[in-house]
């Protein structure tokens, strides 16, 4: 059997716990197109949020230390699958790449790590699918086609935005439409795709996300949807969880299932999924048939 | 989730112990950004996804920075933006106004004067919140 190529993982805290799925079936689609996600050692939580005053060097230490972990594993690049970990790994490996001044007060304080020498880069996995793998090789390995289910991508903010990170254009992006062709669904455009569910507002601010998920959703919904896919695991909470509130409260509402974009694709390589929520499993049934029949 | 007992805007600013000029001055020197760069185009507040839970948008924000207002610093604005950018990519002057809120918020997190507590959080929240959701709220809004 031919050997796996390497990818350095950085999970971060929330594919451990809260988004299981998301890496259950990760691990599953990159093992079945050749690639394992070697988890890095020792790794620790990036931070969630990049530091964004320009005196704070203080909160660069985490997601520097993460960068320190993959150097000293011989690599020279961190592959992620969370958004939010992308964003904050990525700004920090600018903010001191190449920028002597930073790395030596880092360095110094860090007495104890070897010196992070500031040549880690960070990608995002939808880069490596998309640069590295190709939609071609992702289109021949489906052995069962999502032809048939529209699909909505919710890119939120932390793959375009701040500009000097994103791994797309910032207003019109393509990355998960093309994913979603691969596999033979089809992609579904409406208004929301890349505005912010309200992120960590939702822990004091539960009222604004049941209200912007309404928004989002009923768009998605209107433009013909069957599934809304997403890479960001408090996208995911924010939009799944609110919409319990929203199915309780609004006459007629019914439920979106919001899914990973790498339980997408294991659905149509047929391998390992993750929880799939019933009104898809629904959906995909109905599609078989259909698909059956003709 | 509780939020922190919320002082008056008279309150805030005897908080604050700091004349607003010196507030701006302290503003853009967190933020690295030039407050005066902003010509009031309003792309940032047509594009914020939360302009319309804030008691000034993003560009009237800025405005009253310009104008030492001190409102820019006791509107609720900073605790509401999220930080998602959406101003940055549209800003015509390159404004980083998410900086301009972070330092807003940090003039009151240095001085100890957290906006959220851990304390009302119900442990049936703690176990449904994801990680990233905590962590960020308190990065964002405690000292």
């Amino acid at each position: 059997m031919k050997e796996l190529e390497k990818l350095t993982y950085f999970p971060g805290c929330t594919l451990k716990d809260t988004a299981r799925d998301f890496e259950i079936s990760g691990m599953a689609v990159m093992e079945a197109l050749g690639y394992e996600l070697a988890e890095l050692d020792r790794w620790n939580c990036c931070g969630t949020v990049f530091s964004l005053t320009d005196d704070d060097l203080m909160h660069q230490v985490a997601p520097v230390r993460d960068m320190i972990r993959a150097q000293e594993s011989g690599s020279q690049e961190i592959v992620t699958l969370c958004s939010m970990c992308y964003a904050t790994l990525k700004r920090a490996s600018l903010f001191v790449n190449g920028n002597q001044e930073r790395l030596d007060k880092l360095n110094a304080f860090m007495n104890k790590e070897v010196d992070y020498e500031g040549k880690v880069n960070v990608y995002h996995l939808l880069e490596i699918l998309r640069d590295r793998v190709g939609w071609e090789r992702i289109e021949e390995r489906m052995t069962n086609s999502l032809e048939g289910l529209s699909v909505a991508s919710f890119y939120g903010c932390t793959l375009l935005r701040p500009k000097e990170i994103a791994i797309d254009d910032t207003d019109a992006p393509t990355v998960l439409e093309d994913l979603t062709k691969s596999l033979w669904a089809t992609p579904i455009h409406y208004a929301y795709s890349v505005e912010c569910c309200g992120a960590y507002q939702v822990v004091d601010n539960r009222d604004v996300i049941i209200e912007r998920t309404h928004r989002i959703l009923s768009n998605a919904r209107k433009a013909g949807a069957d599934v809304v896919i997403t890479s960001c695991p408090l996208c995911h909470y924010n939009l799944s969880d609110m919409q319990k509130e929203l199915v309780r409260t609004v006459p007629d509402y019914e439920e979106m299932p919001i899914i990973y974009f790498t339980q997408l694709m294991a659905l149509a390589f047929d391998v390992e999924t993750g929880k799939i929520p019933a009104p898809l499993k629904a959906k995909l049934k109905r599609v078989q048939t259909v698909k059956g029949e003709g | 989730m509780t939020k922190t007992k919320q002082p008056t805007a008279e309150e805030e600013m005897a908080l604050l112990e700091l004349p607003m000029e010196d507030i701006v001055d302290k503003i853009e020197e967190l933020s690295g950004q030039n407050v005066f760069d902003c010509y009031q185009c309003g792309m940032c507040s047509a594009g914020c996804p939360m302009a319309d839970q804030m008691d000034l948008m993003p560009n009237q924000i800025l405005h009253a920075l310009q104008v030492k207002d001190p409102r820019a610093i006791t509107a609720n604005s900073m605790w509401i933006c999220a930080s998602c950018y959406s101003c940055q990519v549209r800003c015509p002057k390159e404004v980083d106004l998410a900086k301009v809120m972070e330092a807003m918020r940090q003039i009151y997190l240095r001085k100890r004067l957290d906006h959220v507590s851990l304390d009302g959080l119900s442990h049936r929240e703690i176990r449904r919140l994801p990680q990233i959701a905590v962590v960020a709220s308190f990065r964002k809004k405690t000292g």
